[in-house]
């Protein structure tokens, strides 16, 4: 099965990750029996992939869905359909003992750095956890890796007898980079790996993350609330709303002809640091609609300027309008056929 | 390199027990605790050679200069504390009081210890399952639990000690099965404490961090949720102990616990209300001990509970 999937892809072969039609609903109970009586739609049929080496960049306002989809991808939340394919590998439906040895090449840096380590577990213990639960090396060889993975990150290897509380933010922050990079992963979800982090720090953590990408070929998806970031650190970007994706572009083409109107609405919020520039923004009513509930039709309609009757009635699709630009917008749609 | 530059600021190199045990020492009463307790466990440990010898020829059955708190002395009883001989005075049957209560510490604190030992430990793994799976298994484990809570705990006690008691070849075993009833029903309370800390600690990143790295259920379990449920589990076992040695007490005194001749503090009161005005010393020191034991670990459990509170680690961090 899984030879059909590496040969039915072959012709792109530079595509590390392909996730296909991927959704995550989160049942809500209640009531006396605990029944099922909705479901929050979390992540809700989003399909994209991401190139070897590339950093794709995935926004969207808090509650879209981002975080969800990250970690649905590394099946740290189980899906409840859909396909990722790892190198062409169906990574949904393998069992876990399948699924283990493939953990060593998809890692994951939090957002948190205050509870992403076990405040029990010296650091050194924590970043060779991953080595001794896949077996790798000699106790001695293990202390070699974690003394060099600190290294890596800009910490002293003699940091690796502490406890995380001896640690400031961003140096967690970079001991997380650590624990999922002395695995050598190739694909490393960063899960706004910056946002808990002054700004100051921001920019070390960031700069970090693009050496070690340049220096072991490491694919990323970054996800981010801010936009910034993602144009500082990302090939490619994605927007989501409300468990969907919106728009998918390259970098320049989405920050310079951004066509889907919640994008073009985020572009407005940057903030320019130039006074004397003036502006005209788009400030969008109301506020994100329940995802146990979604609009119909397409779901940013009731908040969209440029709203007609057609969005409110059928759900876009998310069309390559032109190579390499993906939009889920009846306007652009009809406008660029 | 301004990378470094944080690392200044960090603390001097303390383990984390070094840590514990420098806020323990600040506690005075959980030190006063400690030492009082740790007076108890020698003197329980050491016993045959603290107890005094049983003069030769006093006991028609037992000969020799050995210690030995079933000794019976008829022509002795009642003596008085500070008779030579027996500091502490002879109890009704002229066993010498002071030889009791050393061997009692035994049977007390191994009951408290390992009632606690046991309880602790079965109610920290159903606790963590349930905690850390949720769903049907929690579901199932705290309605047992539940359950389990309803019981009245002295009647059961009581039926069950009286079965146990004929199959129990020797005072030992007999004690041994004291404590198996103990913490078939005494592990609930932990089952429910470390539950409620592994559902808070399985939200945590670094839960997810180790299941991204490839970890067992086991493994996470083990290394991650145990460990960081440590602090209320050893404050509760701290109060358990108390509660085991008060519980051997009542059930010895209602005649179920440990059976004479073999001494323990609860059973050393039994016979008691028949001498309350003859003798008050009789059930003065078996209860003197029972409130000291408890008091010190008691004591012990209040400085521990402070110096695991992850606040107090949390304060020295605030600044950074």
């Amino acid at each position: 099965m899984s030879d059909n999937g590496v040969n039915g892809k072959s012709a792109r072969g530079d595509i590390l990750i392909e996730v296909e039609n991927l959704v995550k609903y989160f049942p809500v109970r209640g009531g006396l029996l605990q029944r099922v009586q909705a479901y929050v739609r979390a992540v809700d049929g989003v399909s994209f992939f991401v190139r070897k080496g590339e950093t794709l960049g995935l926004v969207g306002e808090s509650g879209c869905g981002k975080t969800t989809l990250g970690r649905s991808i590394l099946r740290l939340i189980e899906p409840t359909s859909g396909e990722v394919r790892f190198e062409g590998k169906d990574i949904i439906g393998m069992r876990q003992s399948e699924l283990k040895p493939m953990r060593r090449n998809m890692q994951i840096i939090f957002q948190d750095p205050f509870s992403s380590l076990d405040p029990r577990v010296p650091i050194g213990e924590s970043i060779a956890e991953g080595l001794v639960i896949h077996n790798i090396g000699t106790k001695e060889e293990r202390q070699e890796m974690v003394q060099d993975a600190l290294q890596k990150v800009g910490l002293y290897p003699e940091h690796a007898r502490r406890y995380p509380h001896e640690f400031s933010g961003g140096q967690r922050q970079r001991i997380g980079i650590a624990r999922a990079l002395v695995l050598q992963p190739k694909f490393i979800v960063c899960d706004e790996p910056v946002s808990a982090l002054d700004v100051s720090i921001q920019s070390q953590v960031l700069n970090l993350l693009r050496r070690l990408q340049d220096e072991f070929g490491l694919t990323y998806l970054f996800i981010a609330h801010n936009l910034s970031v993602v144009e500082h650190i990302s090939d490619r970007v994605a927007v989501m709303y409300l468990g969907k994706m919106v728009e998918l572009a390259s970098r320049e083409e989405l920050f310079r002809n951004p066509l889907h109107p919640y994008t073009l609405a985020l572009m407005s919020a940057i903030p320019i640091p130039d006074p004397t520039v003036h502006r005209e923004r788009i400030i969008l009513k109301g506020d994100v609609p329940s995802p146990l509930n979604p609009p119909s039709g397409c779901r940013f309609h009731p908040r969209c300027p440029v709203a007609i009757d057609i969005c409110s009635q059928i759900e876009p699709e998310f069309d390559e309008v032109s190579p390499g630009h993906w939009v889920a917008c009846h306007r652009v749609s009809s406008a660029q056929p | 390199m301004d990378l470094h530059s944080e690392t200044l600021l960090t603390m001097e190199e303390a383990s984390q027990l070094q840590l514990v045990w420098k806020r323990f020492r600040r506690h005075r009463l959980a030190l006063l605790g400690a030492v009082m307790l740790s007076i108890f466990v020698l003197a329980a440990l050491f016993a045959p050679l603290l107890a005094p010898p049983v003069p030769r020829g006093a006991n028609t059955t037992k000969v020799g200069l050995l210690p030995d708190p079933t000794a019976i002395d008829p022509i002795n009883q009642h003596l008085p504390p500070g008779t030579k001989g027996h500091i502490l005075g002879t109890d009704e049957v002229g066993r010498d009081i002071l030889s009791r209560l050393l061997y009692g510490a035994r049977v007390s604190l191994y009951v408290g210890l390992m009632a606690t030992l046991g309880s602790e430990s079965i109610g920290a793994i159903i606790g963590a399952i349930s905690g850390y799976y949720g769903g049907v298994i929690d579901t199932i484990a705290m309605r047992v639990t539940d359950f389990m809570l309803t019981l009245p705990l002295l009647p059961i006690l009581l039926v069950l000690s009286a079965m146990m008691a004929g199959r129990a070849p020797t005072a030992f075993a007999r004690i041994n099965y004291l404590i198996i009833i103990l913490v078939a029903f005494g592990w609930m309370t932990s089952a429910r404490l470390v539950r409620g800390v592994v559902l808070s600690l399985r939200e945590q990143e670094f839960t997810e961090a180790s299941k991204a790295l490839g970890a067992s259920d086991v493994r996470i379990i083990l290394r991650h949720m145990l460990p960081n449920a440590i602090a209320p589990i050893i404050v509760n076992a701290t109060l358990a102990v108390g509660g085991y040695i008060i519980v051997e007490a009542a059930l010895s005194f209602l005649g179920f616990g440990v059976q004479p001749p073999t001494p323990s503090w609860g059973n050393m009161l039994t016979r008691v209300q028949d001498y309350m005005f003859q003798n008050p010393t009789l059930a003065i020191w078996p209860g003197l001990c029972i409130f000291l034991t408890v008091l010190s670990i008691n004591f012990m459990g209040d400085g521990l509970r402070d110096a695991l509170d992850p606040r107090m680690r949390s304060e020295r961090v605030g600044g950074g």
